[in-house]
Order: C-alpha cells, then sequence, then structure tokens
C-alpha cells in the first residue's frame, strides 16, 4: 500500500500535515502525536520581527467551529531559526514554513532568510483576516498576488505555496494569479470571516470584533474550493477546512487535493492528526485501494 | 499532561447553579498541584473547545472540580450521572510552586474559591498557618467548612449578609489580617484591587487567571496575558495563561495594557 504523495517534489509519507497556527512548531502537540508519522508539519506564520498579535478575548466558540483573532502573534524569524526549526530537525517528517508579513518587503525578506533553512517547503499566508496590513489585503487581489508570488519565487529554490483565503467572489481567479506569479502549488482555505456578539455583554465576543471562522463548520466550503481550484490550475493544492477525521479528509483528496491540513480539530482532540493518518490506511485497505494518488481528484 | 478518561463518581449542587463533582482519573489525580486545571471536552460534536475547569481537590486518584453553571458545557457536566465518562486533558497550566514559610493567606471570589482548597490543604500539610478570605455575593456559601479544616476563614459578602459586607481586601483590612504571601483566585477586578493592595505593603500575590481557550497546552496562542518583560517564550509582552499560568506572580503583569 502506498500512501506517499508529492508535493512540487517534496515527498510526503502520508498527506496528512497540520494546519498553520493550530499546532504551533509542534513541540506542544509531540507529547501526544508521533510526529513521525505525520506526513509533515505546517508551523505557525513566522514573520522577520516579533508580532504582539491581539488582544484578547483572541477565541470564541460557535456551533461546529470557532472564532478566532490570534493576529498572527510570533516571536519572529531568529528565535524561530534558532529554536523551532532545530526541533522539528529532530523528526523524520517534512517541515513547511508558514510565512506572514505587513508588506510585500516583509515576505521578501522572510522568504530570503528561510530559502537556506532546512524548511522543505514555504507557505505563504496572504490571506489572514485578522490583521490591518499585510494578510489577506493581499490575498484578495489578483494582481498582487501575482506579484509577490513572482517576487518570492525569485528569492529562494524551495517550492512555495501560495495559501489562499475563501473571503472573495472567485477563488479561482486568485489560484489563477498566483499559478501565473510561477507558484509551487496552493494552499486552501484560510478562516472565513465572521463575527459573534456577547447578547450578554452588548458587545463583540473578540476584542477584534471580527475573527477567522474554522472547524467542520467551514468543510463545505472548503471542499468545494478545493475541487474549482483543482479545476482550474495544475498545481498541487494543501486542502483543508474542517477536516476532523480521515473520512474528512478522504473527502478533500477526492475533490483535489495531495495533502490535508489539519487545523481546529487538534483542539477537541490533540491525537486527532495521528488518528486521520491510521485511518486514511484503514480506509485504504477496506477499499483495496493500493495506491493512495489514485484517488486524488477522482471525482470529475 | 495526559488527554485521557475519567470516571465521575458524583455530582451533587452544593449551591445555586454550583456542582461539585468527584471524578476518578488517577493519571491526572496523582500528577495534579494546587493550582492547575483540567480541560474537559463535550460530547457534542457542535462544541469543540474544551471547558478549562480548577483542580478543587486531587486526592487517592480523585480529582474534585467544583464549578459553576455558565453556558452549554457546564450546564452538560452538571447533568452526568455517576459512572459516566469524560474526557479531559490534564493537568494544565503550571500551578502554585511548593511553598513554604510560616503563613499564608489564600483568597478566592466567587467561583475562584475551588482552586484555593487544595492549595491551602497542601500549606496546612506542610506546617503553614492559613488565612482563608473568601468572597461570596450572599449568606449562601459553598466549600466554607472544607476550608475550616485547614484555614481561620474569614467571609466577605457583596450584600453584607454574612461577614464583611465588600471586597475581600475589605475584609482583610477590617479583620486587620496580613501575610507576606498572597494567592488568589477570582474575578478580574478583585485580583487587580488585591494586587494592588498586597504590593503596596510589600508582599507578594500569586494570581490565578482566566482567559478563553482553544487548545488548552501553549499551541494557539489564544490565552495571552500582557506581561512588563518581554516573554521567554514568546519574545514579546505575552505570557500564554494555559502554560506560563495560570498562576502569576502579579508584578509580572502589565494590568495596563
Ligand atoms: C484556568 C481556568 C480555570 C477555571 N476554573 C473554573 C472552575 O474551577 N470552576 C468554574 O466554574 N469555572 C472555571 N473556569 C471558567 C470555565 O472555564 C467557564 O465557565 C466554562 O468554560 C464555560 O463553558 P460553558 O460551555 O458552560 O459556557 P459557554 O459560554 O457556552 O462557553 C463558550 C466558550 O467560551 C469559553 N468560556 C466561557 N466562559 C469562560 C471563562 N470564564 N473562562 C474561560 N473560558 C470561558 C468556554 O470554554 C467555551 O469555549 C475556569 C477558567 C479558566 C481559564
Ligand atoms: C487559532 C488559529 C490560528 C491560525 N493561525 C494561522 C496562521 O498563523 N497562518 C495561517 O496561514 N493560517 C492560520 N490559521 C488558519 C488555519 O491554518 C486553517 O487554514 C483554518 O483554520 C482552516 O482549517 P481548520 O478548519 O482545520 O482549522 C489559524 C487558525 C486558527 C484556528
Ligand atoms: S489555549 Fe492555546 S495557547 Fe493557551
Amino acid at each position: 500500500m502506498n500512501t506517499k504523495v508529492n508535493l512540487a517534489g517534496v515527498e510526503l509519507k502520508n498527506p496528512v500535515l497540520t494546519a498553520s497556527g493550530t499546532f504551533g512548531s509542534g513541540m506542544e502537540f509531540s507529547r501526544f502525536v508521533d510526529l513521525n508519522k505525520l506526513g509533515g508539519v505546517v508551523t505557525k506564520g513566522v514573520s522577520v520581527t516579533p508580532w504582539e498579535g491581539n488582544p484578547t478575548p483572541r477565541i470564541a466558540e460557535t456551533t461546529g467551529g470557532m472564532l478566532n483573532a490570534i493576529g498572527l502573534q510570533n516571536p519572529g524569524l531568529d528565535v524561530f531559526l534558532q529554536r523551532d526549526l532545530p526541533f522539528l530537525q529532530k523528526y523524520d517528517t517534512k517541515i513547511i514554513v508558514n510565512v506572514c508579513g505587513h508588506t510585500p518587503e516583509e515576505y521578501m525578506k522572510a522568504v530570503e532568510r528561510l530559502s537556506t533553512s532546512v524548511a522543505d517547503l514555504l507557505e505563504i499566508n496572504i490571506s489572514c483576516p485578522n490583521v490591518k496590513a499585510g494578510g489577506i489585503t493581499f490575498g484578495t487581489d489578483s494582481k498582487m498576488v501575482e506579484s509577490i508570488t513572482s517576487e518570492l519565487k525569485k528569492l529562494t529554490k524551495k517550492p512555495i505555496f501560495m495559501k489562499l483565503s475563501p473571503n472573495v467572489t472567485d477563488i479561482t481567479e486568485i489560484a489563477k494569479a498566483a499559478e501565473a506569479g510561477g507558484a509551487d502549488g496552493i494552499s486552501l482555505i484560510n478562516t472565513l470571516m465572521g463575527m459573534k456578539i456577547d447578547i450578554n455583554r452588548r458587545t463583540f465576543a473578540l476584542a477584534n470584533k471580527t475573527g477567522g471562522l474554522s472547524g467542520p463548520a467551514i468543510k463545505p466550503v472548503a471542499v468545494r474550493m478545493v475541487y474549482q481550484v483543482s479545476k482550474s490550475v495544475k498545481l498541487p493544492i494543501i486542502g483543508m477546512g474542517g477536516i476532523a477525521s480521515a473520512e474528512d479528509a478522504i473527502e478533500f483528496l477526492m475533490a483535489g487535493a495531495t495533502a490535508v491540513s489539519v487545523g481546529t480539530a487538534n483542539f477537541h482532540n490533540p491525537k486527532v492528526t495521528e488518528e486521520i493518518a491510521a485511518g486514511i490506511e484503514e480506509f485504504m485497505r477496506a477499499k483495496s485501494i493500493k495506491d493512495i494518488n489514485e484517488i486524488i481528484g477522482c471525482v470529475e | 499532561m495526559e488527554y485521557t478518561k475519567g470516571i465521575i463518581v458524583s455530582v451533587n449542587e452544593i449551591g445555586t447553579g454550583i456542582f461539585d463533582m468527584l471524578v476518578k482519573c488517577q493519571g491526572i489525580a496523582d500528577a495534579a498541584k494546587p493550582g492547575q486545571f483540567v480541560c474537559i471536552y463535550s460530547d457534542d460534536g457542535a462544541h469543540l473547545l474544551p471547558r478549562p475547569i480548577s483542580i478543587c481537590e486531587a486526592m487517592n486518584g480523585y480529582l474534585r472540580l467544583v464549578f459553576r453553571v455558565a453556558g452549554f458545557g457546564t450546564k452538560e457536566l452538571s447533568g452526568k450521572t455517576s459512572g459516566e465518562e469524560i474526557k479531559l486533558l490534564g493537568p494544565c497550566g503550571n500551578g502554585y510552586p511548593e511553598l513554604a514559610g510560616d503563613q499564608i493567606t489564600v483568597v478566592g471570589g466567587g467561583i475562584g474559591i475551588p482552586p484555593m482548597l487544595y492549595l491551602a490543604r497542601k500549606c496546612s500539610e506542610n506546617g503553614m498557618k492559613v488565612t482563608a478570605v473568601l468572597g461570596y455575593r450572599d449568606s449562601k456559601t459553598f466549600l466554607k467548612e472544607a476550608f475550616e479544616a485547614y484555614a481561620d476563614v474569614i467571609i466577605a459578602t457583596d450584600d453584607g449578609s454574612l461577614g464583611v459586607k465588600g471586597t475581600v481586601v475589605d475584609a482583610m483590612k477590617e479583620c486587620n489580617t496580613f501575610d507576606k504571601l498572597v494567592c488568589a483566585c477570582g474575578p478580574m477586578p478583585m485580583l487587580k484591587g488585591l494586587s494592588t493592595y498586597v504590593e503596596g505593603k510589600g508582599g507578594c500575590a500569586l494570581i490565578s487567571l482566566e482567559e478563553r481557550m482553544a487548545c488548552g497546552i501553549g499551541a494557539c496562542l489564544g490565552c495571552i496575558v500582557k506581561t512588563k518583560e518581554v516573554d521567554e517564550h514568546s519574545h514579546v509582552h505575552n505570557k500564554r495563561i494555559c502554560t506560563e499560568g495560570p498562576v502569576f506572580d502579579s508584578k509580572e503583569l502589565d494590568f495596563n495594557r
């Protein structure tokens, strides 16, 4: 049975990854999950300098999901390179570094420095709904997506996956712009912008007022977008949005994703990523699927 | 810290909407320190996030959890019956350090009272003289007798129907009691007032904080509190309440940010 998949030249032992921002750099979860059993770890968004993030409350539960407005708090690239990457290097798993910035220059600086690191692949977050500058303002403008992608491609030989926002009218247009800019792959979806009101306090549940919706509630939207994008570009896709079981992951693979990232589900069950990897194998055995690649994009 | 199952032994309502639950959970109970908490998962797939609940007591493989019904998760928990299983993660957080010295004041306000019980017992067993200052809304107290086994108990009530009318700080002033070491859990305004008072008198306040949590283990950065100095882990002025906390020395914190 083959569970290996190939993401723009990076071979994963299985298609299960962690979703950026929900798994740190794997340290905390490593007491519950054998990271060697995962295809890779996608790290929390990192920027050139440390970011403080948003005020609290940063989290609100919603039916079948949650809102977050962390605001990309991170310790900055220096600490990340010295502390987090060496930790992940100890494991037999691929390292995918998620990058954020306020300006194109900040993304460029970060990618340039990461180009000589041990990262296997870079995922560029141009879709965070929780920061004022950068993030989503880049990811919703196809011209911007194309130009930023091509600038970043000049700076590194590592494969670059652009992480897209679902908060757009036509996701395929943005995906095509990333492809035109030379992206090696597409990650989707980031969170959907949402809001929750605390009716007892007559105010917003999040200090940031709006936040990003994630979890099972967004899964059908994510599956639809992965399918649409897989039909409109030739690039490999990391699919995510509400995956909480092996069955969910297989849906994304069938819709056209080569790999999947598991996010919010980690908060409900810290062992879930490893369980999903095992569950995919079980499904393959039960259905006599010899190679996982048979089912990738199998729905027409 | 482990992600495991616990078996409910008993659930009793000990105040209006306040429940006292005994859970058999050897691993967590054996490892638990005062001030730590557990994360409890709902059985309902639409409610994904764990509910953090402080460890009120841990003994012989059992956890005692005392909680107020505040919404879906705590309501569900209050309806559990003996023999049912719950999924939980713990012990989470730093907890109180091993405390030594002659005397200590433990302070609890409202649903911040339960976590101080385990601490009061430990300090009392370590030979410390313990004063417990407990703030309730009114004369409907809970856990008061439990504290009396380990501490001299001073009561403050909002309506003055029992003990001193006013805040826990009012009660400490009125009863003329002060220890250099004060450990507290309760609503933020109480903790702020108490910290200012204790620091003003040259004492040390170790306070236990609350925040909305998603992972409970330090990975999501949802539960931060602002600190005066740049934190060693985050490299910004944020500490994680679930990991570096929930117990902080009030002097570390920046209440104004
Ligand atoms: C470290 C820590 C220890 C705690 N210890 C206790 C305790 O011993 N006894 C007790 O009664 N309560 C305690 N709380 C508060 C308790 O976690 C909340 O009352 C509970 O999560 C409410 O869940 P719910 O589903 O009933 O309410 P809902 O309002 O339906 O909850 C919705 C979401 O908000 C979160 N939430 C709501 N209120 C709080 C809050 N005050 N703090 C953090 N998250 C909240 C929930 O976890 C859930 O994710 C503690 C909180 C923290 C952070
Ligand atoms: C708490 C939290 C933090 C996140 N942080 C990031 C981040 O730093 N960078 C990023 O690209 N996406 C971030 N995301 C988005 C996730 O990676 C993922 O795209 C989204 O949550 C959908 O997947 P899920 O439903 O499985 O969580 C975050 C999501 C959550 C819930
Ligand atoms: S709850 Fe996730 S870091 Fe504290």
